[in-house]
C-alpha cells in the first residue's frame, strides 16, 4: 500500500513549503518592477512603506478591490476554473522538491522536503506539463479571438518543448540512476571525496533545460501566448480583478518552482562546498554533537539553495528586462529543429560518456 | 475495499459518464482528463507509481492537450450537429450492447494474478527500477523496437516542419 505522508512534523514542512512558494512568489512581483527599474535606470516602487516593500500588499487590494468581470457569452465555469486551475499547477510540482537534508531533534527525524517519493523527476515533470490547462482553459472560456489564440500558441508551445526537455532530463537520469529527487542531490555531493556538481557533465542538457524552462513558464523571450503587441493581453485579456492576479501570480510560483527544479538537478540542491569538512570541524574542535552539526548544515544548505534559486529567479527577470520576444515561427523553429536534436545528441553523448567511463 | 478505492472508483466511472453525456465538447475533454487522473490514483493504490505518473504526463499532459487544442479550432455547436436516423441509433445500440456482454462473459471467469489462493504479491513490481529490469531483459526486443519507432515518428515531425525551398511563412 502507498504511504500517506505521515502527519506531524511532515506536515509541518509541507505547510511551510506552501507558505514560502507564496512568499517567494509575491515578492517576486516586487523584484520584477525593481530589477525592470535597476536595468532602465528608473526608480522603481518606492512610495508603499521602506523601499516600497510594502507594494505587493497595495497590489493585492487593488486586485481583489477591482470589478470581477465575465465577458459576454463566456463559459462562466470554466472562465473562473482556468485561473484556478493554473494557480493549482503551479503549486503542486513544489511537493517533491528537497529543500534541504533531514534534520533530527533526539528521535525526530524529518526532511525538509514536502513528500519523498521515488518518481519525484516525473511528479515535477507531469505537473509542468498540466500546468498548460489553465491557461487553455482560461483562453477558450473567454469568448474572445485573442484570448484563443493565446490558448492555441501556450498548447502548441509547451508541448514542443516538453519534448526537448524531456529529454534533457533523460540525460541527468542517465547519469543519476534514479529518479528522486532527494537521491540526486545527494548524489552530487559525497563526503571524502571530489564530486562535481550535475552542471560539469551536463552542461548541454542544462541549455536545453534552460531554455525549455523559459518556455514552460511563458516568459520573454517566449511569452508568446500573452504577447501583448499582437493580441492585447492574450489569454488573459479578458480577466480582470483577482482572477487575473492568480494567472499573474501562478507564473510566478512557476518560476520559484523552475528555478528550484534547475537548482537541484544541476546546481548540486542543498549542497555547498566543504559541507563535510565544517561539520567535522565543529565536531572535532567545537564540542558540538554529530546531530547538532548535521542540523546547522542541514539549515546552511537550505539557505544556500534558496540563494541559487534567488539567483536563478535574477536570471529570469533579468533576461525579461534585455532580450526581445521571439517570432512565433522562429519559436517554433527553435524547439523543433534545434533543441530536440541536440537533445538527442546530448543523450548518446551521455551515453557514450558513461559507457567509456568518463563520467 | 478501502474507502479511496471506493472514492477514486466513483470519481471515475462518473467522469467517465460526464464524457459521453456533455453537450459540450470542451467539457468532454476536460471530464475524460478528470478520469485520467482517477485512473493514476488507482495505479498508485497497486503501488505502480511509475506508471501513474506516465499516465499523467503522456495522457493528460499531452495527448489531451491536443485533442482540446483541436476542439478549440472546431465551432461544434449543438445546433450543427447532424441528427443520425433512428435506424443507425438502434444498430449502434445492439453493437455496443453485444460488445459489452462478449467483454463481461470473457473476464468472468479471469483470476487476477496474485489474487490465487497462496499466491504472494510483490509490492515492489510497479516501482521505476523493477519495471525496467523487465523491459531491458525479458523485453528487450519489443521495447527498442517500440523506442526505434517513436524517434522516427519524432524525425518525422521535425522534417514536416522544416521549411521548403522557397516557401516563406512571413
Amino acid at each position: 500500500m502507498l504511504e500517506l505522508p505521515a502527519l506531524g512534523w511532515q506536515s509541518i514542512v509541507i505547510f511551510v513549503v506552501f507558505a514560502v512558494s507564496l512568499l517567494i512568489a509575491t515578492y517576486c512581483t516586487y523584484a520584477e518592477r525593481v530589477i525592470a527599474a535597476f536595468l532602465q535606470d528608473r526608480v522603481g516602487p518606492d512610495r508603499a512603506g521602506p523601499y516600497g516593500l510594502l507594494q505587493p500588499l497595495a497590489d493585492a487590494v487593488k486586485m481583489f478591490t477591482k470589478e470581477e468581470f465575465f465577458p459576454g457569452g463566456a463559459n462562466k465555469a470554466l472562465f473562473v476554473f482556468g485561473p484556478c486551475l493554473a494557480m493549482i499547477t503551479a503549486l503542486m510540482s513544489s511537493a517533491v522538491i528537497p529543500f534541504g537534508n533531514n534534520m533530527s531533534f533526539g528521535n525526530n527525524a524529518f526532511f525538509l522536503q514536502g513528500i519523498e517519493v521515488n518518481i519525484g523527476m516525473l511528479w515535477v515533470f507531469g505537473v509542468v506539463s498540466l500546468g498548460v490547462y489553465g491557461v487553455m482553459i482560461g483562453g477558450w472560456a473567454s469568448n474572445n479571438k485573442f484570448s484563443l489564440l493565446g490558448a492555441i500558441r501556450a498548447a502548441s508551445q509547451n508541448i514542443s518543448y516538453e519534448l526537448a526537455m524531456g529529454m534533457s532530463l533523460i540525460a541527468v537520469l542517465m547519469i543519476s540512476g534514479t529518479l528522486s529527487l532527494r537521491e540526486i542531490t545527494l548524489q552530487q555531493s559525497v563526503a571524502g571525496e571530489w564530486q562535481f556538481w550535475n552542471i560539469a557533465k551536463q552542461p548541454l542538457g542544462f541549455i536545453i533545460f534552460l531554455v525549455c524552462a523559459f518556455a514552460e513558464t511563458n516568459r520573454t523571450p517566449f511569452d508568446l501566448p500573452e504577447c501583448e503587441t499582437e493580441l492585447v493581453g492574450g489569454y488573459h485579456t479578458e480577466y480582470s480583478s483577482m482572477k487575473l492576479g492568480l494567472y499573474l501570480f501562478s507564473e510566478y510560483v512557476n518560476i520559484f518552482v523552475v528555478s528550484a527544479v534547475m537548482s537541484v538537478l544541476y546546481f548540486g540542491g542543498f549542497n555547498f562546498p566543504f559541507q563535510y569538512e565544517l561539520r567535522d570541524w565543529l565536531v572535532s574542535n567545537h564540542d558540538w554533537t554529530l546531530a547538532g552539526a548535521q542540523n546547522l548544515i542541514t539549515l546552511l544548505g537550505t539557505v544556500g539553495l534558496f540563494l541559487k534559486i534567488f539567483a536563478f529567479i535574477f536570471f529570469f527577470m533579468w533576461i525579461r528586462w534585455t532580450l526581445p520576444r521571439f517570432r512565433y515561427d522562429q519559436l517554433m523553429r527553435l524547439g523543433w529543429t534545434i533543441l530536440i536534436p541536440l537533445a538527442v545528441f546530448n543523450i548518446v553523448l551521455t551515453g557514450g560518456l558513461i559507457l567509456f567511463g568518463v563520467i | 475495499m478501502s474507502p479511496i478505492f471506493l472514492f477514486l472508483t466513483f470519481v471515475a466511472l462518473l467522469s467517465a459518464l460526464g464524457v459521453v453525456f456533455a453537450k459540450n465538447p470542451v467539457h468532454s475533454v476536460l471530464f475524460l482528463i478528470l478520469t485520467f487522473f482517477s485512473l493514476s490514483g488507482h495505479y498508485l493504490l497497486l503501488n505502480a507509481q511509475f506508471v501513474a505518473a506516465v499516465n499523467i504526463i503522456v495522457y493528460a499532459g499531452a495527448i489531451m492537450v491536443l485533442f482540446l487544442f483541436v476542439i478549440m479550432f472546431l465551432n461544434l455547436n449543438v445546433d450543427t450537429e447532424p441528427h443520425k436516423p433512428a435506424l443507425a441509433k438502434i444498430a449502434a445500440a445492439i453493437a455496443g450492447g453485444t460488445l459489452l456482454l462478449i467483454l463481461t462473459a470473457a473476464m468472468k471467469d479471469i483470476e487476477p494474478l496474485g489474487m490465487a489462493a497462496g499466491a504472494t504479491f510483490n509490492s515492489q513490481i510497479g516501482m521505476v527500477d523493477q519495471l525496467g529490469m523487465k523491459l531491458y531483459t525479458e523485453y528487450l526486443l519489443p521495447f527498442e523496437l517500440a523506442s526505434v519507432l517513436f524517434l522516427v515518428a519524432m524525425v518525422g515531425a521535425v522534417m514536416l516542419g522544416k521549411r521548403e525551398v522557397g516557401e516563406r511563412n512571413f
